[in-house]
Parts: structure tokens; sequence; C-alpha cells
């Protein structure tokens, strides 16, 4: 069956394995480190786009549409071959991670300023008459109910920021997809890649499940 | 009589509409006014200043008990002393009735959970929905919610409540046990401001009866005098378009 020698060749996968995982673990390292970034930088951008200054939220706005157009491919090759000529030299892991928060932060900022006015007006001024501070405001009042609509989108666009890592290797970051690659040079057999899908697959589908799970969840509750 | 809320030349504009056009309004301690009027006369927009839900113009003053109502720290004392009961009720959806009735005390008063606990279900008992306290908001009716609010309200031992149309978003057959918890509220003591367009509320209610129109108070008397014998030809057009038909 040559199909099966050809993408499917065990020796070839188990030979390549630990390739493979170290990979996985670089892949895992540029993701958490982007999202875990994307969310804080995000939920300031939301607050500063919602609450801030006339002039300080049109920068927001601007930035958050910008980061929205631009590919993120073309993000990272300008971050990672265009900025050294401006004297900024950034190592191939800050280059994908600056490129992944930075767009992550864009979408996440979306995520949560929607959040945030989707909770009704009526909300706030109940909270305000009845002498509560802004801080008890939104720590018992109106994030509760945001977060509860957010969770479902920021999951969404953790798992398009754990697909993208895919394109750290483009700037010969070791993550899953270049070991994957490499690794098909060396056995001259592209087995590797999709043992990498798989692997991929198999980190995101449990999230994918999850969301759908939520989504659900919420839409029964509100009936 | 001394105001316990005095109101002088309050002017609110929205853009280039000015909605106040320079009110003065005392009310006194233990009085229940009822605001009536129009749509759009700025009968809602003159008690959402009394708590600063609405900004007002720099030259505008209101004071409560003798506190100045102004931005900063003096006004999470006013609004924790002024209950307002809003006409879509606002109660908070993630939180059960009791934990509604219990969140402000705890917070702003610093009440120890089991007290507001003990108290939360005496305010239930007393709107009569004791037995609703663990379900959540959404699953009352709009008159049984309205009753939560106010005892919501309550809990914070106002000595004024604000009510904004709270029987407006009501089914018909839900209005009058809204307005019982409010006529047995009347008297104890605590002053009330009810913008209304329950005329038979007003008229049975109320120790005075406001009538604005156009962002002005027309007139005001007690309630025979409004509603027996109007002084002015806009209270008697308004009394006659709501009264007969």
């Amino acid at each position: 069956m040559e199909i099966f020698d050809t993408f499917f060749n065990v020796p070839v996968l188990i030979r390549t394995f630990p390739l493979l995982m170290q990979g996985l673990w670089v892949t895992l390292q540029i993701g958490v480190v982007s999202i875990v970034a994307g969310l804080v930088l995000g939920l300031a951008l939301a607050l500063v786009r919602l609450y801030g200054p006339f002039w300080v939220q049109l920068l927001a706005r601007a930035y958050i549409n910008f980061m929205r157009s631009i590919p993120l491919l073309v993000l990272l090759i300008i971050i990672y071959y265009a900025l050294p000529f401006v004297g900024i030299r950034l190592s191939p892991f800050l280059s994908a991670v600056s490129a992944l928060s930075l767009v992550s932060a864009a979408y996440t900022a979306e995520i949560f300023r929607a959040g945030i006015e989707a909770i009704p007006r009526g909300q706030f001024e109940a909270s305000s008459a009845l002498g509560l501070s802004y801080r008890h405001m939104m720590v018992d009042v109106i994030l509760p109910q945001a977060i509860r609509i957010v969770i479902p989108p920021l999951t969404n666009n953790c798992i398009n920021v754990m697909k993208d890592t895919a394109l750290a290797s483009v700037v010969a970051m070791p993550d899953l997809l270049k070991q994957a690659t490499q690794a098909q040079a060396l056995a001259a057999n592209p087995s590797p890649l999709i043992g990498a899908a798989i692997i991929y697959v198999a980190f995101l589908l449990p999230l994918v499940a999850a969301v759908s799970k939520l989504e659900r969840s919420y839409a029964k509750a509100d009936r | 009589m001394p105001g316990y809320i005095e109101i002088r030349n309050l002017q609110k504009k929205f853009g280039s509409f000015t909605a106040l056009h320079g009110i003065d309004l005392d009310i006194a301690e233990g009085e229940v006014v009822c605001v009536i009027g129009p749509s759009g006369s700025g009968k809602s927009t003159l008690i959402r200043c009394i708590n600063l839900l609405e900004p007002f113009e720099p030259t505008s003053r209101i004071t409560v008990g003798g506190t100045t109502v102004e931005r900063g720290h003096n006004l999470e004392k006013v609004r924790a002393d002024v209950g307002m009961v809003f006409q879509s009720f606002n109660l908070f959806p993630h939180l059960t009735v009791l934990r509604n009735v219990m969140l402000a005390p705890m917070r702003v008063r610093g009440t120890s959970p089991e007290a507001a606990e003990k108290r939360a279900r005496e305010l239930l008992a007393r709107v009569g929905i004791g037995e609703q306290a663990d379900k959540y908001p959404g699953k009352l009716s709009g008159g049984q919610q309205q009753r939560v609010a106010i005892a919501r309200a309550l809990a914070m031992d106002p000595k004024v409540m604000l009510f904004d149309e709270p029987t407006s978003a009501l089914d018909p057959e839900m209005v009058g046990e809204v307005l019982d918890v409010m006529k047995s509220l009347a008297g104890t003591g605590v002053t009330m401001v009810v913008v209304t367009h329950e005329m038979g509320f007003a008229r049975q209610v109320a120790d005075r009866v406001i009538f604005m129109d156009g962002g002005r108070i027309i007139e005001s008397g007690t309630p025979a005098q409004i509603f027996d014998t109007p002084q002015e030809e806009r209270t008697r057009n308004f009394l006659g378009a709501v009264l007969n038909h």
C-alpha cells in the first residue's frame, strides 16, 4: 500500500516522534505566552477604547482596525526581517510572540468591548443608585455578566492563536510545523506532517468542543 | 418648611435640547410627592438628577439631607441613602432574589452576611415574595420583580425613595400589587418622589402633586387642588386627556 508507506509510515513516525514533541513544546510556549499577553493587552485596549479620553479612543480604534486588517504573516515578516533595519532586532521567539499578541490583542479588545457593551445600561444605573463603588459595580455586577458573554468568543480566539503559531516556522522557530517539515526532509517522507496534523487536532479539538458546549448551555439558560 | 431635598435652579441640557429649565423644589422629610405630566416633560430627568444618574448644569444645586449632590466621595453616601426603583426593574440577573437584596448592604454598609440575609428575608416577606427568595429574577413575573427591586432599595434603609414610572412596564393585572407595596411604604417616614401615570395612586397617596410640562413645573398642590381645581390651562388639558377616556 503506497499511500500508507508515504503518508502513514509508522517507523518514520516513531523515529521522528521526539522531534515533533520538541516542536509541540515550542508551539505551546509561543501560544500560551501570546494568548496571555493578548488577553492583558486586549482588556486594557477595550477599557481605553470605552472609557479613555476621546483622542486615545481614536488611537485604540485605529490600532484595532489596523491589526485586524493586516495578514499575520505579513506582520511577522515585517517584525522579523524589516525591524532590524531600524535597529530593533528580536529573536524568532519574541518576533512570533509579538506578532501573535499584537493581533490577538486587537481581536480580544473587540470581544471584551462587545461583552461590556452588551450589559444593559440599567445594570450600571441600578448599581450606582445603590451606592456601589465603581470597583464593586464592576466586580459584583458587570464583569460576572460580561465574562459569561465573552468566554466562547475568547476561547475561539485562543484556538486561532494556537493555530497561527504555525506561522512562526517562517522565522526559523523550531515549532511543531517547522520540526515536522525538517523531519520530513530528513526522512524523505511526509509522514511527520501527518503526525503534526494529528497533534494539532488532538490539542485543539477539545477546545472547539468546549466552545460548542458552552454556547449550547448558555443558549439553554437564556430560554 | 425646610426641604429635606432642596433643588435650586436645576437645569439639564441634552446637547442643544434643554430638558429642565431651572427647577426650584423643596421636598420635606417624610413627604410623598407625585410628579405627573406628559412624556418628555422632564419628570424622569428631574428625579434622575436627585441621585446624579443624570449630570446637571454646574450652576444648579441639589442637596439631600444637607449633603450636596456632586461628583466625589459624598456621592456614594447620598446614593446609599437614596433608593431608586426603575421602570425596567434592573435586577441583577446573575444573582438570586435574596442576593440581589443582600448585595448593597454588604458592600456599601459593611453589613455581615447573616444580618444582611435576615433583613433581606424580612423585606421580601414584607413585599409578599418571601417564598421566591432563592429563585433567579428571570423566573419571576414583572410585578414580582418590581417588588424585589423595591425590597432591594429598602435594604439600604434609605431616607428617600425615588420611583421612576415603576408600573409603566407592567402588565395591567400586576400594577395593583406594586402600588399596594408603595402605598404601605407611604407614611412610614420615608420621603417618596414618584414619577407616575397612575392618577388614582397620586390622588390617594400623595401629599403633594406636581405637574410638569416642557421641562418646567407648571403647577403644584394637594391632590385635590391639582385634580379637582387645576389653575393652569395645560394641567387641565393633560388631566382631561388622561382621565376621560
